[in-house]
């Protein structure tokens, strides 16, 4: 009965760890002023050249690398048309998406057909080095121990960057003026902070970010590609839900990954609850498996509705979000 | 004497707008410069110019006798100078503290590391401000705001001081306050900007004078040497001979009442104060008031746009309160509003004159189809009669020059057949000779009996247009004059608050001797 719990418990981190790394990436951008609303592409080109780069050298820390390089090149992107063009942040946003996942079938397809073939992913050294492992001594401590401290490096390593993150914003002074340029670009520009610098570096950043939780979910989807279905499945969208569920803090969106995460991984894991649980969770299995498909999107939106609705919720949001800045605007 | 800046043949426009006329301005070392002229004179234009925010077109900057560019904040902020905006640059959730530390520069990339709330503190005491450091700027009173925007330049080391409109939003204590901290800065040396329309103040802080006018550099003068009248007549120019007419007609009972009228402009604060005038039918009333004394606010009220506070207002016999924009316009009054960017109001630049015309008569169409024929032929008797020149009736109405769309919008307001018509700044931007038609559209109006409220920006052209005048200042009425039996110059002073003529020999300005409200009603 404590497995299920455990196991439970395992499955929300494992399959949600991506959300943390989106929603991450996301405040970053977010706190610099600027809403990018192309996660789910930023995610979807950094998981497939991540896992292909991996694959051709059979290192995860290349594929790392590799990933996050690709991504922060779309970041770069979106803040030339944002940032120097001026362009309008929606569109742009949607654009990114609507290419990146375009991308990612386009390259997808064409390995598939290919002679060669898509690269698999069991057997490889790169499937080996993204295995879980046992951290010694906290793994064993009972119930959530397993739970907690068996994962794979780059669970870890999301965890860090969260908190991280959490630090840079509190703690330095680059991160207090980047929090400036969110609420009040003009008045950070006339205290000679460089805006579209700290623009750019941010966006670029945390568009990298983005693209480790892309080829996290490459990495747990076994590496294989189907013609049919994105390795992202709308985590990005959900990602940029998260951001407001966590109020804009790198430390809350822990709390909103396991939230959400608990909504996500019931989809998976209602039947083996129901049949542990005859007695008190049996009705599960009366629910439609649709519902539970459904579950993260319906919380999704009752979020944003909630967090709308209440002026208090939204204390983090930037002020300055989604205005581009010009200085001699008047 | 030695000059901290000097500004040599300054010239920036914006597009067509020149907003600076090749200026040439001078700092000395440890003074105080007031920089005097009205609204849109180009005061702060100039001045961003020294902080970086803008570049001139051409013209050289020098301080401390070193020719220089000022191509960014940074730049500005490394050569000593700090402004204090009259928008201020705070971030609103960060802490006072917080403010001060985005822009100090050598300490470190820790925040609350060094001692740096120790150096902010040593300054504030130097200087005798009084401020807590952890408090969020949101929850700060105005007057807290901007010592701390004067507590931050000088954190930062700045020699030269500029302040946009520092006063315009203290109480007088605060600015007698304000005044010593400014004493005290230069007592350290520091030299001193400071940008203002009030007189008497310019009179008590300034060592010198500059004046601007219509982008224009006119003169310098010494503080002790001039006085307020002279003043005056810089900044608003001498009298220049305009030929516009004026009918007179026979005057009505008053068409429009307003009674001690109360209303708050955006950011809640009080716009318009206790305002009391009338408009008899076949009359002219101009507005007078320096920008931003509450006309729009006023306007916006009297349209059903804007909540009121307090008061009445009274249109033919009825109260037109808390009517919806749509019934007040049934009512026949009608306004047409030109802000500064002209399109902003009333028309939908991207739509043509046609769609325009049916934005404001939409619901007289039957059924759920526009009728765009009816329309048609109404936007070609505008075009017609105020002889609009327009490819068609189709053209979008932002491909038209200002001085067409103006006379749409005008054309549009009129059609209607109002009673009363208000019209704010209908020659904005407008040469010479397009002004003169939109006058003659204006005295048409008036000699059909249409009471007309005129918000104007020249001097010359009200006194020459309109039958009487209504001069504000802050909100506040400073008093109505006869057009025939008042100067530019009596004007100029009741604009900036220094005469106010309201309750002269115990009669009230503002109320109509034949008023429909009753004395009972008005107090109440």
């Amino acid at each position: 009965m404590l497995d299920v719990f455990t196991l439970f418990l395992f499955n929300i981190i494992v399959y949600n760890i991506p959300l943390l790394y989106g929603t991450t990436g996301e405040i970053m951008i977010e706190k610099s002023g600027s809403l990018n609303l192309g996660v789910e592409g930023t995610m979807a080109i950094g998981a497939v050249v991540g896992y292909l780069a991996g694959a051709k050298t059979d290192s995860l820390f290349v594929a790392c690398v590799v990933s996050f390089i690709a991504s922060g090149l779309v970041g770069l992107l979106f803040s030339f048309l944002t940032v120097t063009l001026q362009a309008n942040q929606n569109v742009t946003g949607l654009t990114i998406t609507t290419f990146g996942v375009a991308f990612y079938y386009f390259i997808g397809n064409a390995l598939s057909n290919s002679a060669s073939g898509w690269p698999k992913l069991s057997g490889t050294r790169l499937d080996v080095q993204s295995q879980a492992f046992e951290i010694p001594l906290l793994s064993k401590i009972p119930f959530f121990g397993k739970a907690l401290f068996s994962h794979g490096i780059l669970v870890y390593l999301g965890v860090i960057i969260a908190i991280l993150m959490w630090l840079y914003f509190k703690k330095t002074v680059p991160g207090l003026k980047l929090r400036a340029i969110g609420e009040n670009p003009g008045a950070a520009d006339s205290l000679g902070v460089n805006v579209a610098l700290y623009k750019y570096t941010h966006i670029i950043i945390g568009s990298g970010i983005m693209g480790l939780g892309g080829l996290y979910m490459g990495l747990n989807m076994g590496g294989t590609f189907e013609g049919s279905n994105c390795w992202i499945n709308g985590y990005g969208w959900i990602s940029i839900a998260l951001v407001i569920f966590a109020n804009w803090s790198p430390a809350k969106a822990l709390l909103g990954t396991l939230v959400f995460g608990f909504f996500n991984t019931l989809r998976v894991q209602n039947a083996a609850l129901a049949y542990t649980f005859p007695d008190t969770l049996g009705w599960l299995t009366k629910i439609p498996s649709h519902f539970f498909s459904a579950l993260p999107f319906i919380i999704t939106l009752i979020v944003l509705i909630t967090s709308s609705l209440s002026s208090k919720n939204k204390s983090g949001e930037p002020q300055a979000i989604g205005r581009n800045y010009y200085r001699e605007d008047r | 004497m030695e000059y901290a800046i000097e500004l040599k043949g300054i010239t920036k426009s914006f597009g067509p707008v020149a907003a600076n006329k090749n200026i040439n301005l001078s700092l000395a070392k440890g003074e105080i410069l007031a920089l005097l002229g009205e609204n849109g004179s180009g005061k702060t234009t100039l001045m961003n110019m020294l902080s970086g925010i803008y570049m001139p077109d051409s013209g050289s900057i020098f301080i401390d006798g070193k020719k220089v560019e000022i191509n960014s904040p940074e730049d500005s902020g490394k050569l000593g100078i700090g402004m204090v905006h009259q928008h201020f640059k705070l971030v609103e959730r960060f802490t006072a503290l917080e403010n001060i530390r985005i822009g100090i520069r050598n300490e470190g990339r820790f925040l609350h590391g060094a001692d740096v709330r120790k150096k902010i503190e040593d300054t504030a005491a130097k200087f005798g401000f009084d401020i807590d450091l952890d408090k969020v700027v949101a929850n700060m009173a105005v007057s807290e705001k901007q010592t701390l925007e004067i507590l931050k330049v000088l954190c930062y080391g700045a020699k030269i001081i500029i302040l946009d409109e520092p006063t315009a939003v203290l109480t007088v204590q605060e600015i007698e306050r304000l005044f010593a901290v400014l004493r005290k800065m230069k007592e350290e040396g520091h030299s001193i900007i400071i940008i203002t329309h009030k007189l008497n103040e310019v009179m008590a802080i300034s060592d010198r004078v500059a004046v601007l006018r219509h982008g224009e550099y006119i003169d310098t003068v010494v503080t002790k040497e001039t006085n307020e009248k002279t003043l005056t007549e810089l900044m608003v120019g001498r009298k220049i001979e305009l030929n516009i007419e004026r009918p007179v007609m026979d005057k009505t009972h008053p068409l429009l009442e307003i009674r001690d009228l109360t209303v708050k402009n955006d950011e809640g604060a009080i716009a318009v104060d206790h305002i009391n005038f009338y408009i008899r039918g076949g009359e002219m009333l101009g507005v007078a008031g320096i920008a931003g004394s509450g006309q729009k606010e006023l306007c916006e009220a009297i349209a059903g746009l804007r909540k009121i506070e307090e008061g009445q207002m009274i249109h033919e016999g009825e109260s037109i309160v808390g009517m919806s924009p749509k019934k007040i316009l049934e009512h026949g009054i009608s306004m047409s509003f030109i802000p500064e960017d002209r399109l902003g109001m009333g028309l939908a630049p991207s739509m043509s004159i046609t769609d325009n015309m049916i934005l404001k008569n939409y619901n007289e169409s039957k059924g759920i189809f526009v009728d765009r024929k009816t329309a048609r032929i109404e936007a070609q008797k505008v075009i017609d009669r105020l002889e609009v020149v327009t490819p068609s009736t189709e053209t979008p109405v932002r491909r038209l020059s200002g001085g067409n769309v103006q006379k749409v919008l005008l054309g549009r307001e009129i059609k209607s057949g109002p009673n009363v018509l208000i019209t704010a700044y209908p020659v904005r931007g407008l040469d010479i000779n397009s002004s003169y038609t939109i006058y003659n559209i204006l005295n048409e109006q008036k000699k059909k009996g249409v009471g007309i409220l005129f918000v104007g920006e020249d001097l010359d052209v009200m006194l020459a247009l309109c039958d009487k005048i209504m001069v504000i200042c802050h909100g506040r009425l400073q008093g109505v004059v006869n057009s025939d039996h008042t100067t530019k110059e009596d004007i100029g002073l009741m604009m900036t608050g220094t005469v106010n003529i309201v309750n002269k020999e115990g009669k009230t300005d503002g109320i109509a001797k034949d008023s429909a409200i009753t004395d009972e009603e008005g107090k109440a």
